[in-house]
Parts: C-alpha cells; structure tokens; sequence
C-alpha cells in the first residue's frame, strides 16, 4: 500500500497547474468580461426592461410598468396598438427576410465563382484579389449615396440611361430590388474573400489524385471542392445572414429613414426610438430583432452543425 | 519679484474677468438654400456687437432627422448646444427642454410678433421660443413660357394648373427632353405632408385630425384630393418626384427645367441669383384651389434656449437679436424669409427687393397649421403615418379611397387612448 502512495501526487500536481492556469486566465479575462457586460450587458438588459413600459425618450423617469403591451395591447375600444399588431412591422420583416434570402444567396453563388477563379493560377492574380476588395472597403453610407446617385431618375446613369426615367427608390416594392443590386455588388466580394480562404486550405494533392482516377474538373468541384469546403461556407453564409438581418445604412441612406422603416426591421426600430420617441416602444421592438436574427442563428447552427473554431 | 508676481496675478485675473463676461454660446441652424450662410452671418453680428463668440452647429437637412438629433441631445440633457432653431411644429414635442422667455423678454417685443405664431410657441402657458421667420407654400412659376404659350395669369384652380402645365411641357419638350411641366416635395418625409395638406385643404378634405383631436382624414374630399395628385405623377411632374425635397424641386427649377414649382418663399432669393438661369422670370402666386380654398401649408423656424444651457444670458440675448426687427429685415431682403413681424411687410426696402410679399400677405397670414396642436407628443406619428399614405397613392399602391381609410385605421392605432 505504501508503495503505491505516491502515485496519486502526480495528477493531483498536474490538476494543481490547470487550476492554477485557469484562475490566471480568469483573472486575465477579468477585465474583458467587465468591459463587454458595461457595453454590452448594461444596455442590452436596459432595453429588455423598457420593454416592459410605457416610457418616452424626451423623458424616460416618467415611465409606466406595462407589461408586455408594447408588443401586443388592445384597447377597450378595440385598438389594436401592439407592435406585433402593426402591419407595417410585419412589411418590414418581410421585406428584411426577402433581402437577406435573395441578397445571401446570390453573393455566395457569385463569391464562389470569383473564389474560384482567383484560385487558380494566372498572372496578376494578387492585384486582382486586392482590386475585387475595393467594394467592400468603401464605407455603406458613401457607396449607398453613390447608388442613390446612380439611380436618380432626372441624372442617374442607371435612373435615367438605363431604365429611361423611372424612379425605382421611390417605391419600396421596387426598391427593394436596387437595395439587394447594391448590397450583392457591395458584399459579393466580402463573401469570395473567406471562399478563398476555405478553398486555399484544401490540400492540392487530392486533386491530382483525382486527375489520376480521371474525375472530371465538374466531378471534382461537386465530390470533392464542395463537401470539403462546407464548414468554411457555412460559417460565411451565417456571418452573412446575421449582417443582412441586421441591415440599416443602406435603406437609410437611399430611401430616408421614413421609408427605410418599411423596409428593415432595425429601420423600424429607429423610426419608432428616435422619431416618435418612444422608448418603450422602440425598445421593444429592439428585442424582437434581437430574438428573430437569435431563432435564426440557432437553427443554423444546429441544423448545419456548424462548428466555429 | 514680488512686483512680477503681482503683474502676473492681476494680468490673470484680467484675463479671467473677461473670460467670464464674454462667453461662446453655440446655435443650432439649419442648412437649407442659403439658411446656414444666413445664419452664420446673423450670429457674426451679435457676436461683434457684444463680444462673445458663436460657434454653429450644422444640422441635417431634412427636418426629420434634424429633430431625432435633437431629441438624443435634449434627452441627454447636453449643454453642447444652447440655441436650437425649431421648426413650427415641434413646441408641443419639446417644450419641456425649453427655457420660459416669457417674463425674460420684454411683452412688447413678444407682442410685436403675429399673434398666431407666439400662440404656436406657448405651450401650458410657456413661451418656448421666440418666432424667427415664417413660411407657407407658394407657386413658383415662369413668367416668360406663360406668355409663350398664351396663358395671361397663374392658374387659380388646380386643373387649371394640370392643362397649362401640360401644354407647356409638351411644348418645351420638343427642344428639352428633361423639362417637366410642375415639381413639388413627393419624397416620404414632413415635406410630402406640408404639400399634402395643401391638397386636403384646398379640396375641402379638413385637416386629418381636426381642433378638437377628431380624425378626420376618411373623406370623399380628401381621398380626391390625394387622387388628383397622384394624377400629376408622370404626367406633367417627373417620375421621381416622389423622391423630391425642396432642394431637389428647386434645382430643378432654377435650371430652367420646370413650368410650375411649389416650394416656401426662400426659393424666391435663390432664384434671382446669378447662378440661376430663370432669374428675372419667376412670378410667384397663391397655391391653387381645388374647389374649396386656396390653401398653403403654414411653416417657420423658431428660436428657443436650451434649459440645460451654460450661458442662458447669452443665448437669450442672440436670440432676442437674431429675431429682432433689424435682423429680420437683412434676412428678408437677403434670403426672402417672411419676417415674423407684421410691420416688416408695410417696409419699403423689403417690398422693393420681394414685391409678392405685399400682395400675397394675406397668404402668410391665413396659412393652415399642421394638426400639431391637437396630437401634442404624437405629432410625429401622426405626419409620417399620413405622409406614408400620400405616397402609396402617389406612387400608384393605393388608390385615394382605400388611403384615407386604411389612414383613418392607423391614426387609430396611433392615438390609443388618447393624443
């Protein structure tokens, strides 16, 4: 017995380095902790609790317990004065749910055929990759105004050449076409960026290997290219999807914040906070944001499995 | 070395004691047409004439976003800004951030002004600010292709209006093909509601909710009037008016581009500019009726003092020298901004530079009030609701029928349990 005793010290020792270890990375990640629930927490817990009331943003210490009335609240007389209640919020789900679909999906077809064109080699592909970013680099609000330009109907070179006068912002159904033309020009190449990076970590072996079996260039992008590059797609199409969820400056900039309410849900969160100063309101429509783009993550993430590391 | 330390003392109390006597006080101005150059200048004045310093805060453009900006300012209770310039229908949404002029400037000087627009400023008994210049919509219009085409006045009726318009943009097209018979503000913001209340009034259609806090909106006249506008759009106004502010309408004008303009009086001045090719052509007359009345929308900018303000003396002092009778009279002739002051308008030098402000003053005098006054804090709610129902009959989603009345519903939902 004795002569097994001092067996059991050594992992007792290694467990003591690893608790060490963690309490240091504790206290290491301490402050980061503090500094994310002060930006972060605070102001995320302040709009679940005004949520909750009837508060105006000139004056928020006047503010009544209201429960859940901002989201769903009928009057005696039959008044339907819930956010949820409010067609207008259902256009603007609608209209943000239709740009994120067609948006998304159209900058991953298209950033993978660019991904996979600057794949290959040719000469002067690093000037070519650098030259696809330029898009991407230009802030929203300058290429949203841009646009806006661009479609104007009395000197727009789209506006007025090529659709011969039409004013396409002013409506929101049409609008919302040019919107999703800006976003797929303005992001396509965001999205070939991180294509590239999944297609530069296959190995280059497997497809000669494949060239020996006699595999098709088609067969190999379907068997091989595409399985292989799943997690690195997924993982794209989910920081996309968030991203155009969550859409506002582009609306903003090109159809003004009146009808930009229309057509995105933050844009209807902004109208409701800061036009008509209603806090409780706004932030409660702030929430249910918050909840649609977290319903959608999870379904991603767990019907994709996927994994980010 | 004592004597050294004594200058130094003195000169730094020097220093102190005028530092504390002459203070920057910064003014929030707006930035349409020539407004914020106007303003700079007005403050410039003050600022020479009593030694303190004035910094501008240059605002957005379209009024809307001006307010949010506002309202995250006064919220915060910030003391950045000390005089804010606010638009006529936004006393009711702010008054509480305000500081009481009444009692800190003299009654007379108060009484000077029309009674209507002090009235618009007092809220519980509260003057929020001090009337800066007034505004009601106009017709613009191009004396030379009038006659062109054998029209001796301005049209008086909104049909009237359409025909004449008509005539002249097909005539003027064969040589010009981005020339459009009549622009206007069609874009969806406070702009698109001031016109539109043009069109209610004119057609008798009321004023969406009336004195009382009724709504109104749901009638055969209103629903008209919307539809006639809407007839306007591709016709005898550009497709894009619907997304037109006043800048947008009178650049198009002043470019020589357009028949008819609705837009406020500042349009006048900038019209007889060098830079515009239709200077010494524009008449300008009341608005058109469409059956009822000639109406204009009634708009202005006030001055009011932040009650979180640093330097309140100051800031009442500009204020009161900004809106004073020698002020308003530079603007007028400079910029054409209606004085607030009916005996600005009997002034010769004023009358030379803007002859229609004679002739029209009864225009500026019976001009119709957004109902701001009855929905008080949800008056934003309410103009963007109506204005969101003027442009889908505008751009064609609805016609004026199914407007007014899916309007009526939304006002409904906005008024809740009361305005």
């Amino acid at each position: 017995m004795t002569v097994q005793a001092p067996t059991p010290a050594r992992p007792r020792r290694t467990r003591g380095i690893e608790a060490a270890r963690a309490r240091q990375a504790l206290w290491l990640l301490l402050p980061t902790l503090i500094a994310i629930a002060l930006v972060a927490g605070y102001p995320l817990y302040r709009t679940f609790y005004f949520s909750l009331f009837d508060a105006n943003l000139t004056s928020p210490e006047q503010r009544s317990f209201i429960g859940l009335g901002n989201f769903w609240f009928t009057t005696e007389d039959g008044i339907a004065v819930g956010f949820l209640q409010d067609p207008k919020w259902w256009g603007a789900v609608k209209n943000t749910l239709l740009f994120t679909v067609v948006s998304v999906f159209l900058e991953t077809v298209f950033g993978m055929i660019i991904a996979l064109v600057v794949n290959s080699a040719f000469k002067g592909r690093g000037l070519l990759r650098t030259a696809m970013l330029v898009p991407w680099a230009i802030p929203t609000v300058v290429s949203a105004q841009m646009w806006a330009y661009l479609y104007n109907d009395s000197f727009g070179l789209i506006g007025r050449g090529l659709l011969g006068g039409q004013a396409v912002l002013a409506n929101t159904d049409t609008a919302i076409w040019a919107l999703i033309a800006v976003d797929v020009w303005k992001t396509t190449s965001f999205m070939a960026l991180l294509i590239l990076a999944g297609l530069q970590s296959l190995p280059g072996d497997m497809y000669e290997a494949a060239d020996v079996d006699g595999a098709s260039k088609w067969t190999q992008f379907w068997k091989l290219t595409l399985p292989l590059l799943r997690p690195a797609l997924l993982v794209a199409l989910v920081f996309r999807s968030l991203d155009a969820l969550r859409v506002f400056d582009v609306m903003s900039v090109m159809l003004g914040n009146v009808n930009a309410a229309s057509t995105s849900m933050t844009g209807y969160a902004r109208q409701a906070l800061i036009d008509n100063q209603l806090l409780g309101m706004g932030s409660a429509v702030s929430v249910a944001v918050f909840l649609i783009i977290m319903v959608i993550v999870v379904i991603y993430v767990t019907a994709f499995r996927v994994k980010f590391d | 070395m004592k004597k050294a330390i004594a200058l130094i003392s003195l000169s730094a109390a020097i220093l102190a004691s005028s530092q504390a006597s002459a203070v920057t006080v910064t003014l929030a101005c707006g930035d349409v047409g020539v407004e914020l150059k106007m303003c700079k200048e007005g403050a410039a004045r003050w600022a020479k004439k009593t030694g303190n310093t004035v910094k501008v805060f240059e605002s957005p453009k379209l009024t809307n976003d001006r307010l949010g900006l506002y309202q995250q300012q006064l919220a915060a209770k910030s003391s950045d800004i000390d005089v804010y310039q606010l638009d006529v229908v936004w006393p009711g949404l702010l008054a509480q951030h305000f500081v009481d002029l009444r009692g800190k400037v003299p009654a007379s000087e108060v009484n000077a002004h029309f009674k209507g627009i002090i009235d618009a400023n007092t809220v519980n008994g509260k003057l929020v600010a001090l009337p800066w210049f007034t505004d009601a919509g106009l017709l613009y219009y191009r004396t030379d292709l009038l006659k062109k085409y054998g029209f001796k006045a301005a049209p008086k009726t909104w049909t009237e209006l359409a025909l004449m318009a008509k005539k002249i943009q097909d005539g003027e097209r064969k040589t010009n093909s981005a020339f459009s018979g009549f622009v206007w503000q069609g874009k969806n913001y406070e702009g698109l509601t001031c016109d539109a209340m043009e069109w209610l009034v004119s057609f008798g259609g009321g004023t969406i909710v009336d004195s009382t806090g009724k709504i109104t909106i749901n009638n055969a006249q209103a629903a008209k009037a919307l539809d006639t506008a809407a007839s306007w759009v591709k016709t005898i106004s550009p497709a894009g008016v619907t997304t037109y502010d006043e800048e947008a309408a009178r650049g198009i004008f002043q470019a020589g581009n357009a028949a008819f303009m609705r837009n406020w009086p500042y349009a006048w001045a900038l019209g007889q500019g060098k830079d515009s090719k239709v200077a010494g052509k524009i008449g300008v007359a009341p608005l058109p009726s469409g059956g009822a009345r000639n109406a204009a929308t009634l708009g202005g900018w006030q001055l009011g003092v932040s009650q979180y303000s640093k330097n309140q003396a100051a800031a009442i002092s500009l204020v009161r020298y900004l809106t004073s009778p020698e002020e308003q009279k530079i603007r007028a002739i400079q910029g054409t901004y209606n004085p607030t002051l009916p005996a600005l308008y009997k002034d010769k030098d004023i009358l030379a530079k803007n002859p229609f402000f004679g002739s029209l003053y009864s225009v500026f005098t019976s001009a119709v009030a957004r109902p701001s006054a009855p929905t008080k804090l949800k008056y934003n709610q309410v103009s963007q609701a109506f204005s969101t129902a003027v442009s889908d009959v505008l751009n064609g989603k609805m016609k004026g029928q199914q407007a007014v009345a899916k309007l009526a519903t939304d006002l409904a939902r906005i008024k809740g349990r009361g305005w």
